[in-house]
Protein backbone atom coordinates (compact mmCIF):
# COMPACT_ATOMS: atom_id res chain seq x y z
CA UNK A 1 0.00 0.00 0.00
CA UNK A 2 2.76 2.38 -0.39
CA UNK A 3 3.79 3.70 -4.10
CA UNK A 4 6.71 2.18 -5.92
CA UNK A 5 9.57 4.21 -6.81
CA UNK A 6 9.91 6.83 -8.96
CA UNK A 7 11.61 10.37 -10.21
CA UNK A 8 9.68 13.17 -9.16
CA UNK A 9 9.70 15.79 -11.43
CA UNK A 10 8.34 19.21 -11.46
CA UNK A 11 7.24 21.36 -14.47
CA UNK A 12 7.24 25.47 -14.22
CA UNK A 13 5.87 25.52 -17.47
CA UNK A 14 3.88 23.55 -20.20
CA UNK A 15 6.76 23.66 -22.06
CA UNK A 16 8.86 21.78 -19.13
CA UNK A 17 6.20 19.52 -19.08
CA UNK A 18 6.20 18.08 -22.67
CA UNK A 19 10.04 17.58 -22.80
CA UNK A 20 9.72 15.84 -19.58
CA UNK A 21 7.19 13.33 -21.44
CA UNK A 22 9.51 13.36 -24.43
CA UNK A 23 12.16 12.02 -22.34
CA UNK A 24 10.79 8.95 -21.47
CA UNK A 25 7.93 6.72 -22.46
CA UNK A 26 6.77 5.64 -19.10
CA UNK A 27 5.66 8.95 -17.29
CA UNK A 28 2.14 9.65 -15.61
CA UNK A 29 0.79 13.53 -15.03
CA UNK A 30 0.37 14.29 -11.16
CA UNK A 31 -2.15 16.84 -11.09
CA UNK A 32 -4.59 16.25 -8.06
CA UNK A 33 -3.09 12.57 -7.74
CA UNK A 34 -7.03 11.46 -6.53
CA UNK A 35 -6.81 8.48 -9.15
CA UNK A 36 -3.25 8.37 -9.83
CA UNK A 37 -1.92 7.84 -6.12
CA UNK A 38 -4.42 4.91 -5.43
CA UNK A 39 -3.22 3.27 -8.42
CA UNK A 40 0.04 3.92 -7.46
CA UNK A 41 -0.23 2.45 -3.79
CA UNK A 42 -1.86 -0.85 -5.10
CA UNK A 43 1.04 -0.84 -7.61
CA UNK A 44 -1.17 -1.11 -10.45
CA UNK A 45 1.03 1.10 -12.24
CA UNK A 46 4.86 1.82 -11.99
CA UNK A 47 5.55 4.79 -14.06
CA UNK A 48 9.64 5.31 -13.96
CA UNK A 49 8.89 9.22 -13.49
CA UNK A 50 6.12 11.66 -12.22
CA UNK A 51 5.10 14.64 -13.59
CA UNK A 52 3.86 17.10 -11.41
CA UNK A 53 2.04 20.47 -13.22
CA UNK A 54 0.06 21.62 -10.49
CA UNK A 55 2.66 24.96 -10.17
CA UNK A 56 2.03 25.56 -14.00
CA UNK A 57 -0.26 28.71 -13.13
CA UNK A 58 -2.16 28.84 -16.86
CA UNK A 59 -3.40 25.63 -16.07
CA UNK A 60 -5.54 26.83 -13.26
CA UNK A 61 -7.36 29.26 -15.71
CA UNK A 62 -11.08 28.78 -16.34
CA UNK A 63 -12.39 30.54 -19.49
CA UNK A 64 -16.24 30.78 -20.35
CA UNK A 65 -17.11 32.00 -23.71
CA UNK A 66 -20.24 32.14 -25.61
CA UNK A 67 -19.90 28.73 -27.05
CA UNK A 68 -17.73 26.40 -24.11
CA UNK A 69 -16.96 26.26 -20.64
CA UNK A 70 -13.08 25.93 -20.51
CA UNK A 71 -11.42 24.06 -18.02
CA UNK A 72 -7.86 24.00 -17.40
CA UNK A 73 -5.91 20.96 -16.07
CA UNK A 74 -5.40 22.40 -12.57
CA UNK A 75 -8.90 22.96 -11.83
CA UNK A 76 -10.02 21.27 -8.93
CA UNK A 77 -13.62 19.53 -9.36
CA UNK A 78 -14.36 21.02 -6.14
CA UNK A 79 -14.21 24.23 -7.83
CA UNK A 80 -16.38 23.84 -10.46
CA UNK A 81 -19.02 22.47 -8.70
CA UNK A 82 -19.16 25.74 -6.45
CA UNK A 83 -18.62 28.41 -9.42
CA UNK A 84 -22.22 29.97 -10.42
CA UNK A 85 -21.01 31.00 -13.81
CA UNK A 86 -19.84 27.56 -15.02
CA UNK A 87 -23.05 26.26 -13.24
CA UNK A 88 -25.26 28.78 -15.70
CA UNK A 89 -23.72 27.96 -18.82
CA UNK A 90 -23.46 24.21 -18.05
CA UNK A 91 -25.32 23.09 -15.33
CA UNK A 92 -24.26 19.34 -15.99
CA UNK A 93 -21.12 20.08 -14.13
CA UNK A 94 -22.68 20.78 -10.91
CA UNK A 95 -25.05 18.24 -11.09
CA UNK A 96 -22.90 15.40 -12.06
CA UNK A 97 -19.62 16.71 -9.87
CA UNK A 98 -21.90 15.97 -7.08
CA UNK A 99 -21.76 11.95 -7.71
CA UNK A 100 -18.22 12.62 -8.23
CA UNK A 101 -16.63 10.47 -5.23
CA UNK A 102 -16.49 12.53 -1.91
CA UNK A 103 -16.17 16.06 -1.50
CA UNK A 104 -12.73 15.71 0.65
CA UNK A 105 -11.99 13.76 -2.81
CA UNK A 106 -13.24 16.70 -4.79
CA UNK A 107 -11.49 19.06 -2.90
CA UNK A 108 -7.93 17.61 -4.27
CA UNK A 109 -9.15 15.65 -8.10
CA UNK A 110 -9.41 17.88 -11.02
CA UNK A 111 -11.82 17.81 -13.96
CA UNK A 112 -9.05 17.38 -16.66
CA UNK A 113 -7.47 14.23 -14.56
CA UNK A 114 -10.64 12.59 -13.81
CA UNK A 115 -11.14 12.68 -17.92
CA UNK A 116 -7.08 11.64 -18.57
CA UNK A 117 -7.39 8.93 -16.26
CA UNK A 118 -10.64 7.41 -18.27
CA UNK A 119 -12.45 5.22 -15.91
CA UNK A 120 -15.15 3.51 -18.08
CA UNK A 121 -17.53 3.70 -14.61
CA UNK A 122 -16.73 7.52 -13.86
CA UNK A 123 -19.21 10.08 -14.94
CA UNK A 124 -17.18 13.06 -16.07
CA UNK A 125 -16.31 11.18 -18.92
CA UNK A 126 -20.02 10.53 -19.85
CA UNK A 127 -21.00 13.93 -19.75
CA UNK A 128 -17.87 15.29 -21.43
CA UNK A 129 -19.25 12.72 -24.51
CA UNK A 130 -22.62 13.10 -24.14
CA UNK A 131 -22.45 16.90 -24.58
CA UNK A 132 -19.77 16.26 -27.16
CA UNK A 133 -17.28 18.39 -25.50
CA UNK A 134 -13.16 18.05 -26.36
CA UNK A 135 -9.92 18.37 -24.94
CA UNK A 136 -7.11 20.22 -25.79
CA UNK A 137 -3.77 18.63 -25.95
CA UNK A 138 -0.04 19.47 -26.28
CA UNK A 139 2.44 17.37 -27.55
CA UNK A 140 6.24 18.54 -29.08
CA UNK A 141 4.67 18.71 -32.06
CA UNK A 142 2.19 21.51 -30.63
CA UNK A 143 -1.71 21.70 -30.11
CA UNK A 144 -4.61 19.59 -31.09
CA UNK A 145 -8.41 19.21 -30.27
CA UNK A 146 -9.86 15.32 -29.55
CA UNK A 147 -13.52 15.25 -29.34
CA UNK A 148 -14.58 13.32 -27.12
CA UNK A 149 -16.12 10.57 -28.67
CA UNK A 150 -12.44 9.87 -30.50
CA UNK A 151 -10.91 10.75 -26.83
CA UNK A 152 -12.26 8.18 -24.94
CA UNK A 153 -10.88 4.42 -26.65
CA UNK A 154 -11.21 1.00 -23.71
CA UNK A 155 -10.57 0.75 -19.61
CA UNK A 156 -8.40 3.70 -18.79
CA UNK A 157 -7.23 4.22 -22.23
CA UNK A 158 -7.26 7.50 -24.35
CA UNK A 159 -6.14 9.11 -27.61
CA UNK A 160 -3.56 10.65 -25.44
CA UNK A 161 0.25 9.66 -26.69
CA UNK A 162 2.89 9.14 -23.85
CA UNK A 163 4.52 12.57 -24.87
CA UNK A 164 1.11 14.97 -25.02
CA UNK A 165 -0.02 16.37 -21.95
CA UNK A 166 -4.05 17.25 -21.61
CA UNK A 167 -4.35 21.29 -21.07
CA UNK A 168 -7.82 21.98 -20.74
CA UNK A 169 -11.57 20.38 -20.97
CA UNK A 170 -13.99 22.32 -22.92
CA UNK A 171 -17.53 21.63 -22.42
CA UNK A 172 -20.20 23.13 -24.42
CA UNK A 173 -22.37 25.75 -23.37
CA UNK A 174 -25.65 24.75 -23.02
CA UNK A 175 -28.66 26.97 -25.14
CA UNK A 176 -31.26 28.51 -23.19
CA UNK A 177 -34.57 25.96 -22.78
CA UNK A 178 -32.40 22.88 -23.50
CA UNK A 179 -32.83 20.34 -20.82
CA UNK A 180 -30.54 18.15 -19.00
CA UNK A 181 -30.48 16.05 -16.20
CA UNK A 182 -27.49 13.49 -14.59
CA UNK A 183 -28.57 10.72 -12.35
CA UNK A 184 -26.83 7.34 -11.62
CA UNK A 185 -27.14 4.37 -9.13
CA UNK A 186 -24.44 2.87 -6.87
CA UNK A 187 -24.60 1.33 -3.77
CA UNK A 188 -23.32 3.68 -1.55
CA UNK A 189 -22.78 7.09 -2.33
CA UNK A 190 -19.32 8.48 -3.37
CA UNK A 191 -18.98 4.69 -5.14
CA UNK A 192 -18.30 4.24 -8.85
CA UNK A 193 -21.94 3.85 -9.99
CA UNK A 194 -23.40 0.42 -11.01
CA UNK A 195 -24.81 2.49 -14.14
CA UNK A 196 -24.86 6.28 -14.58
CA UNK A 197 -27.16 8.50 -17.51
CA UNK A 198 -26.28 12.15 -18.87
CA UNK A 199 -29.11 13.53 -21.15
CA UNK A 200 -29.38 16.46 -23.16
CA UNK A 201 -31.95 17.50 -25.23
CA UNK A 202 -34.25 20.53 -27.15
CA UNK A 203 -37.47 20.41 -27.69
CA UNK A 204 -39.76 23.00 -29.90
CA UNK A 205 -42.46 25.15 -28.61
CA UNK A 206 -45.37 21.81 -30.29
CA UNK A 207 -43.54 19.86 -27.37
CA UNK A 208 -42.07 17.84 -30.13
CA UNK A 209 -38.38 16.68 -28.98
CA UNK A 210 -35.86 18.35 -31.57
CA UNK A 211 -32.86 16.86 -30.54
CA UNK A 212 -31.14 14.12 -27.71
CA UNK A 213 -27.87 13.20 -26.31
CA UNK A 214 -27.72 10.43 -23.81
CA UNK A 215 -24.29 9.07 -22.82
CA UNK A 216 -24.03 6.22 -19.69
CA UNK A 217 -21.01 5.46 -17.49
CA UNK A 218 -20.47 2.41 -15.65
CA UNK A 219 -21.73 0.31 -18.79
CA UNK A 220 -19.04 -1.15 -20.85
CA UNK A 221 -15.27 -0.16 -21.20
CA UNK A 222 -15.68 3.21 -22.27
CA UNK A 223 -18.68 5.89 -21.79
CA UNK A 224 -21.15 4.96 -24.06
CA UNK A 225 -23.72 6.98 -26.15
CA UNK A 226 -27.12 6.06 -25.86
CA UNK A 227 -27.88 6.12 -29.91
CA UNK A 228 -30.74 3.35 -29.96
CA UNK A 229 -32.85 5.65 -27.34
CA UNK A 230 -32.06 9.04 -28.90
CA UNK A 231 -33.46 7.87 -32.41
CA UNK A 232 -36.39 7.09 -30.61
CA UNK A 233 -36.65 9.97 -28.43
CA UNK A 234 -36.22 12.75 -31.62
CA UNK A 235 -39.20 13.77 -33.23
CA UNK A 236 -41.53 11.74 -30.81
CA UNK A 237 -43.48 13.81 -27.87
CA UNK A 238 -41.84 13.24 -25.13
CA UNK A 239 -44.74 11.11 -23.98
CA UNK A 240 -44.47 8.02 -21.48
CA UNK A 241 -44.47 5.37 -24.20
CA UNK A 242 -41.75 7.10 -25.97
CA UNK A 243 -39.57 7.31 -22.47
CA UNK A 244 -40.37 3.85 -22.24
CA UNK A 245 -39.48 2.75 -25.05
CA UNK A 246 -36.17 4.70 -25.04
CA UNK A 247 -35.09 3.08 -21.78
CA UNK A 248 -36.25 -0.36 -23.27
CA UNK A 249 -34.01 0.24 -26.63
CA UNK A 250 -30.75 1.79 -23.99
CA UNK A 251 -30.12 -1.93 -22.60
CA UNK A 252 -28.71 -3.22 -25.61
CA UNK A 253 -25.71 -0.87 -24.87
CA UNK A 254 -24.96 -2.81 -21.91
CA UNK A 255 -21.54 -4.61 -22.51
CA UNK A 256 -20.22 -5.23 -19.34
CA UNK A 257 -20.58 -8.97 -18.15
CA UNK A 258 -21.80 -10.23 -14.76
CA UNK A 259 -19.66 -8.61 -12.35
CA UNK A 260 -19.34 -8.82 -8.52
CA UNK A 261 -21.36 -5.29 -8.49
CA UNK A 262 -24.23 -6.11 -10.27
CA UNK A 263 -25.55 -9.40 -13.28
CA UNK A 264 -25.88 -8.04 -16.90
CA UNK A 265 -29.54 -8.11 -16.60
CA UNK A 266 -29.50 -6.43 -13.14
CA UNK A 267 -27.08 -3.52 -14.80
CA UNK A 268 -29.53 -3.54 -18.29
CA UNK A 269 -32.65 -2.87 -15.93
CA UNK A 270 -30.73 -0.19 -13.84
CA UNK A 271 -29.73 1.29 -17.10
CA UNK A 272 -33.20 1.31 -18.56
CA UNK A 273 -34.78 3.19 -15.38
CA UNK A 274 -32.12 5.63 -15.58
CA UNK A 275 -32.96 6.81 -19.07
CA UNK A 276 -36.85 7.11 -18.22
CA UNK A 277 -35.76 9.40 -14.84
CA UNK A 278 -33.36 11.35 -16.19
CA UNK A 279 -35.42 12.19 -19.78
CA UNK A 280 -37.84 12.89 -18.03
CA UNK A 281 -36.21 15.40 -15.30
CA UNK A 282 -34.34 16.92 -18.49
CA UNK A 283 -37.62 16.99 -20.36
CA UNK A 284 -39.32 18.84 -17.62
CA UNK A 285 -36.33 21.16 -17.31
CA UNK A 286 -37.01 21.93 -21.18
CA UNK A 287 -40.17 23.28 -20.67
CA UNK A 288 -41.99 20.19 -22.10
CA UNK A 289 -45.60 19.51 -21.00
CA UNK A 290 -45.69 17.05 -18.65
CA UNK B 1 25.99 -21.91 0.56
CA UNK B 2 22.65 -21.74 0.79
CA UNK B 3 20.05 -20.10 -1.85
CA UNK B 4 17.66 -19.18 0.88
CA UNK B 5 19.49 -16.94 2.79
CA UNK B 6 19.29 -13.00 1.72
CA UNK B 7 21.50 -11.13 0.89
CA UNK B 8 22.62 -8.11 3.77
CA UNK B 9 19.51 -5.66 3.65
CA UNK B 10 20.77 -2.17 2.13
CA UNK B 11 21.77 0.22 4.35
CA UNK B 12 20.14 2.86 2.51
CA UNK B 13 16.84 3.45 0.59
CA UNK B 14 17.71 3.89 -3.21
CA UNK B 15 14.66 6.41 -3.46
CA UNK B 16 15.01 9.94 -4.91
CA UNK B 17 14.34 12.50 -2.33
CA UNK B 18 13.73 16.15 -2.50
CA UNK B 19 13.98 19.01 0.05
CA UNK B 20 10.44 20.71 1.11
CA UNK B 21 9.19 23.14 3.42
CA UNK B 22 5.99 23.50 4.74
CA UNK B 23 3.86 25.34 7.45
CA UNK B 24 2.40 22.57 9.85
CA UNK B 25 -0.06 23.69 12.38
CA UNK B 26 1.44 27.15 12.15
CA UNK B 27 5.30 25.78 12.48
CA UNK B 28 7.78 26.21 9.64
CA UNK B 29 9.59 23.06 8.73
CA UNK B 30 12.22 21.97 6.28
CA UNK B 31 12.79 18.39 5.92
CA UNK B 32 14.71 15.88 3.59
CA UNK B 33 12.13 13.59 2.07
CA UNK B 34 12.02 10.56 -0.26
CA UNK B 35 9.71 11.63 -3.30
CA UNK B 36 7.49 8.44 -2.75
CA UNK B 37 6.60 9.27 0.78
CA UNK B 38 2.86 10.00 1.34
CA UNK B 39 2.30 12.95 2.95
CA UNK B 40 0.16 11.06 5.87
CA UNK B 41 3.55 8.67 6.72
CA UNK B 42 5.66 11.85 6.43
CA UNK B 43 3.45 13.37 8.93
CA UNK B 44 3.18 10.37 11.39
CA UNK B 45 6.48 8.70 10.88
CA UNK B 46 8.96 11.74 10.46
CA UNK B 47 6.86 14.29 12.59
CA UNK B 48 5.77 12.02 14.65
CA UNK B 49 2.26 13.60 14.70
CA UNK B 50 0.18 10.43 15.03
CA UNK B 51 -3.45 12.32 15.34
CA UNK B 52 -3.74 11.63 11.57
CA UNK B 53 -4.60 8.00 11.26
CA UNK B 54 -4.09 5.62 8.42
CA UNK B 55 -6.83 3.19 7.40
CA UNK B 56 -7.28 1.98 3.87
CA UNK B 57 -4.71 3.91 2.15
CA UNK B 58 -6.61 4.60 -0.78
CA UNK B 59 -8.74 7.54 -0.45
CA UNK B 60 -11.92 5.69 0.96
CA UNK B 61 -12.11 5.57 4.71
CA UNK B 62 -10.72 9.16 5.16
CA UNK B 63 -9.23 8.88 8.75
CA UNK B 64 -5.91 10.52 6.81
CA UNK B 65 -7.95 13.79 6.07
CA UNK B 66 -6.00 17.06 6.91
CA UNK B 67 -6.12 20.44 5.96
CA UNK B 68 -4.40 21.46 2.97
CA UNK B 69 -4.16 24.92 1.73
CA UNK B 70 -7.31 25.64 3.45
CA UNK B 71 -8.88 22.66 1.70
CA UNK B 72 -9.62 19.59 3.44
CA UNK B 73 -8.01 16.54 1.75
CA UNK B 74 -6.89 12.87 1.86
CA UNK B 75 -3.01 12.84 3.09
CA UNK B 76 -2.82 9.31 1.84
CA UNK B 77 -3.44 10.08 -1.61
CA UNK B 78 -1.05 13.26 -1.29
CA UNK B 79 2.47 13.14 -1.63
CA UNK B 80 5.26 14.81 0.47
CA UNK B 81 6.96 16.49 -2.09
CA UNK B 82 3.24 17.59 -3.43
CA UNK B 83 3.37 20.39 0.03
CA UNK B 84 6.11 21.65 -0.83
CA UNK B 85 5.04 25.20 0.37
CA UNK B 86 1.48 24.26 1.70
CA UNK B 87 0.13 25.19 4.74
CA UNK B 88 -1.07 21.79 6.58
CA UNK B 89 -3.32 21.57 9.35
CA UNK B 90 -4.09 18.19 11.63
CA UNK B 91 -5.96 16.95 13.96
CA UNK B 92 -3.64 18.50 16.73
CA UNK B 93 -3.99 21.71 15.71
CA UNK B 94 -7.65 21.50 16.98
CA UNK B 95 -7.73 22.12 20.73
CA UNK B 96 -6.86 25.16 22.19
CA UNK B 97 -3.37 25.36 23.95
CA UNK B 98 -5.46 25.41 27.33
CA UNK B 99 -7.13 22.01 25.91
CA UNK B 100 -10.51 24.19 25.38
CA UNK B 101 -12.09 21.64 22.35
CA UNK B 102 -12.75 22.75 19.47
CA UNK B 103 -16.49 23.75 18.92
CA UNK B 104 -16.86 20.32 16.35
CA UNK B 105 -14.68 18.36 18.68
CA UNK B 106 -16.81 19.73 21.45
CA UNK B 107 -19.62 18.57 19.51
CA UNK B 108 -18.12 14.74 19.22
CA UNK B 109 -17.90 14.40 23.08
CA UNK B 110 -21.04 15.50 24.11
CA UNK B 111 -23.04 13.54 21.58
CA UNK B 112 -20.83 10.68 22.28
CA UNK B 113 -20.05 10.75 18.46
CA UNK B 114 -17.31 8.35 18.64
CA UNK B 115 -16.19 4.45 20.34
CA UNK B 116 -12.81 3.36 19.25
CA UNK B 117 -11.90 7.04 17.89
CA UNK B 118 -10.00 5.57 15.00
CA UNK B 119 -12.16 7.29 12.51
CA UNK B 120 -12.47 10.40 14.39
CA UNK B 121 -9.40 12.84 13.59
CA UNK B 122 -10.46 12.33 9.58
CA UNK B 123 -14.65 13.03 10.61
CA UNK B 124 -13.17 15.58 12.54
CA UNK B 125 -10.94 17.93 10.21
CA UNK B 126 -13.89 17.09 7.61
CA UNK B 127 -16.30 18.40 9.50
CA UNK B 128 -13.99 21.40 10.83
CA UNK B 129 -13.03 22.64 7.03
CA UNK B 130 -16.97 21.81 5.36
CA UNK B 131 -18.23 24.42 8.22
CA UNK B 132 -15.04 27.02 7.30
CA UNK B 133 -16.36 26.89 3.98
CA UNK B 134 -19.88 26.70 3.48
CA UNK B 135 -21.26 29.93 4.86
CA UNK B 136 -25.19 27.97 4.82
CA UNK B 137 -24.41 24.29 5.49
CA UNK B 138 -27.11 21.70 4.54
CA UNK B 139 -28.57 20.21 8.03
CA UNK B 140 -31.14 17.65 7.28
CA UNK B 141 -30.74 14.11 7.54
CA UNK B 142 -29.48 13.72 4.07
CA UNK B 143 -27.29 16.69 3.81
CA UNK B 144 -25.50 15.46 6.58
CA UNK B 145 -24.98 12.27 5.81
CA UNK B 146 -23.67 13.34 1.99
CA UNK B 147 -20.94 15.21 3.60
CA UNK B 148 -20.34 12.66 6.13
CA UNK B 149 -19.99 9.75 3.25
CA UNK B 150 -16.65 10.39 2.29
CA UNK B 151 -15.34 8.99 6.33
CA UNK B 152 -16.09 5.30 7.65
CA UNK B 153 -16.55 4.71 10.97
CA UNK B 154 -17.07 0.95 11.85
CA UNK B 155 -18.61 1.25 15.37
CA UNK B 156 -21.03 4.04 16.24
CA UNK B 157 -23.52 3.31 12.76
CA UNK B 158 -23.33 7.15 12.31
CA UNK B 159 -26.63 7.96 14.90
CA UNK B 160 -24.45 10.01 16.53
CA UNK B 161 -22.25 11.39 14.79
CA UNK B 162 -25.53 13.24 12.46
CA UNK B 163 -26.53 14.38 16.31
CA UNK B 164 -22.40 16.21 16.58
CA UNK B 165 -23.31 17.81 13.00
CA UNK B 166 -25.81 19.46 14.55
CA UNK B 167 -24.48 20.22 17.86
CA UNK B 168 -21.37 21.58 16.22
CA UNK B 169 -23.59 24.09 13.86
CA UNK B 170 -25.10 25.53 17.27
CA UNK B 171 -21.82 25.59 18.99
CA UNK B 172 -20.67 27.18 15.69
CA UNK B 173 -23.78 29.68 16.00
CA UNK B 174 -24.10 28.51 11.75
CA UNK B 175 -27.80 30.25 10.87
CA UNK B 176 -30.40 27.62 11.06
CA UNK B 177 -29.49 25.02 13.42
CA UNK B 178 -31.68 24.68 16.25
CA UNK B 179 -30.71 26.09 19.76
Amino acid sequence: MKPPQFEYQRALTIEEAIAARAANDNTAILAGGQSLLPTLNFRLGAPDSLIDISRIPSLSQIEITDSEVKIGAMVRQRQVEIHDEINQANPLLRETLAHVAHLVIRNRGTVVGSLAHADAAAELPSVLLTCDGRVEVVGPNGARSIAADEFFRFHLTTALKPDELVTAACFPVLAPGTGWAFGEIARRRGDYAIAGVCVVLSVDSNGNCTSASLGACGIGSRPIRLHGAEKILVGSRLDEDAIAAAGDAAREAVETPDDTQASQAYRQQVLATLVRRNVVRAAARAGAPA
Amino acid sequence: MSKKIRSAAPKAATDSTAEISLTINGEAITREVSTRRLLSDFLRHELGLTGTHVGCEHGVCGCCTVIIDGWAGRSCLTLAVQADGADIRTVESLAADDGTLHAVQQAFHECHALQCGFCTPGFLMSLVNYFERTPSPDLSEDGIRSVLAGNLCRCTGYQNIVAAVRRAAELLNVEGAKS
